[in-house]
């Protein structure tokens, strides 16, 4: 149980049985009343926020997250199904909480998954993924008018400028945080 | 370099001393006696929202109210002291869970001869540390010629909120409202007196004779910042008695400690001559005349730097 005095930014706590995290607080106390504690609250589920102001005293419950690694294994209409590496079980995940990573999403990676209450809420790719490229114009040595980059498409679908040299089904490096091209992948 | 947070602070921690140092000479050339008195002591003013840290069994001082009180009943009639205070829990841009406070008391005198002191006081700082007498906080230039603005609480909710006085007690929003809308607002242009507390506020300041559902209590604001509070003090160890109760009460159905009584105070109360006091917080004071936005910024460490 967290009491109003433990408020700060960073924290998650649960409220109507959702996740939140403080993104902005402020403690204000005219000196001989109530302290007051000014929360921005982030709704860890819609991301939705808001302001809630707490008073000495109030008490509630940190949010009920865990952090574990995943495997991906496979998608399944709208929904990804990932693995549990430690203990086997499956949890699906929708295409709306995977967000961009479902751009870099590719069979048997290992992610940390965020879990509220069990279930998952959030999925962290590793910072860097290797992924094919699929589609891209071929280079013609000697040209200099088409630049310094062209689109290529990934295996996943996913569209990004890489280098003029790079052909198709090579493997190239990607930053998942920044999605942009990071080298080329010797195989 | 190490610590350069504290090698950037040494202007602002230069002006601190030499605030300090006006305090002294202005409450000594004013014939009153620096006086120190027990930071650890076995049981604080009981008040609703102010919490004491625990030392060993008793309790580091949330004020030096209470000895001080004591020592005017022994016959002190003027008395000052700058004092390190701790009240539990308090950390935000203008709290330190401890605070440096200065507390003076003056027999024979009313919350409105207080609000004259104020003035010269800060008056005097101005001239010695800055030889102006004006202060620019935070973009607001504020003129410290006296008279300086009174306003009642009463006339502020009007002022500056929807809601009056009466109705914000009533639902528990009298403390939200006041930081939230009214603060912000005083003295930005000059120093402001808010004056007449509702009783309940004041436990331990005298009722208005002809009002008795206000208490002489007065706060000055500078610059939006709360920087002193004082009473016209409460001297019937009666009635005393029963508003520590009344305190008391509050905290344990609020589910926090409750003080044992002061019993040595409310016997010395009966000897206290009619008085005014007043607690003034230094680090707010030094803010204002460093035009510090956190209270980090004058002093030498905060708690997380320890």
């Amino acid at each position: 149980m967290l009491e109003s005095g433990d408020l700060k930014k960073g924290l998650k706590l649960e409220l109507e049985g959702e996740p939140y995290v403080i993104v902005q607080f402020e403690f204000v106390k005219p000196g001989k009343g109530q302290a007051l504690y000014k929360c921005k609250l982030k709704n860890m589920l819609t991301g939705a926020q808001f302001d809630r102001t707490f008073r000495s005293g109030e008490k509630f419950n940190p949010a009920n997250l865990e952090e574990v690694q995943m495997e991906y294994l496979y998608a399944d209409a709208d929904r990804f199904c990932f693995m549990n590496t430690s203990n086997y079980e499956q949890e699906f995940v929708t295409e709306e909480q995977l967000g961009e990573s479902k751009n870099f999403l590719k069979e048997n990676t290992v992610c940390n998954v965020l879990l509220f209450d069990g279930r998952p809420i959030e999925v962290t790719l590793p910072y860097f993924i290797d992924l094919k490229v699929v589609k891209t114009d071929p280079w013609v040595k000697g040209d200099t008018a088409s630049g310094d980059s062209k689109p290529a498409t990934l295996e996943t679908g996913y569209v990004l400028n890489v280098p003029p040299f790079i052909q198709e089904s090579e493997l190239i490096r990607i930053d998942t945080r920044t999605g942009q091209y990071v080298e080329r992948v010797k195989t | 370099m190490k610590d350069d947070r504290q090698n950037a602070l040494q202007k602002h921690l230069q002006l601190r001393a030499r605030i300090v140092q006006a305090t002294r000479h202005f409450f000594i050339g004013n014939d009153y006696l620096e006086v120190e008195t027990p930071v650890r002591i076995p049981a604080p003013a009981p008040e609703a929202h102010i919490d004491a840290v625990a030392s060993g069994g008793w309790f580091l001082q949330t004020s030096p109210e209470l000895c001080m009180k004591r020592l005017l009943a022994a016959g002190f009639p003027r008395i000052f002291q700058i004092a390190k205070c701790f009240r539990q829990g308090e950390r935000g841009r203008l709290h330190l869970p401890e605070m440096t406070l200065l507390e003076w008391y003056r027999a024979d005198s009313s919350y409105l001869e207080m609000m004259n002191e104020c003035e010269a006081l800060i008056g005097q700082i101005a001239r010695q540390v800055s030889s102006k007498n004006m202060i620019s906080y935070q973009g607001s230039e504020i003129d410290l010629t006296p008279p300086w603005r009174r306003i009642s609480v009463a006339e502020a909710f009007e002022k500056f909120t929807p809601m009056s006085m009466d109705a914000a007690l009533e639902n528990d929003r009298f403390d939200e409202i006041m930081v939230e809308a009214i603060e912000p607002n005083l003295g930005q242009s000059q120093p402001i007196f808010l004056y007449d507390y509702p009783a309940s506020c004041g436990a331990l300041a005298r009722l208005k004779p002809q009002e008795s559902r206000y208490a002489e209590r007065f706060e000055l604001y500078i610059g939006g910042l709360e920087i002193c509070n004082a009473f016209s003090e409460l001297t019937d160890p009666v009635e005393q008695r029963t508003r520590f109760e009344r305190e008391q009460e509050r905290r344990r159905n609020a589910g926090r400690r409750v003080y044992p009584m002061p019993l040595k105070f409310l016997d010395a109360l009966q000897d206290m001559p009619e008085a005014a006091g007043n607690a003034l917080g230094i680090d707010r004071l030094v803010m204002l005349f460093t035009d510090a936005k956190q209270i980090d910024e004058v002093v030498a460490f905060t708690p997380e730097e320890l």
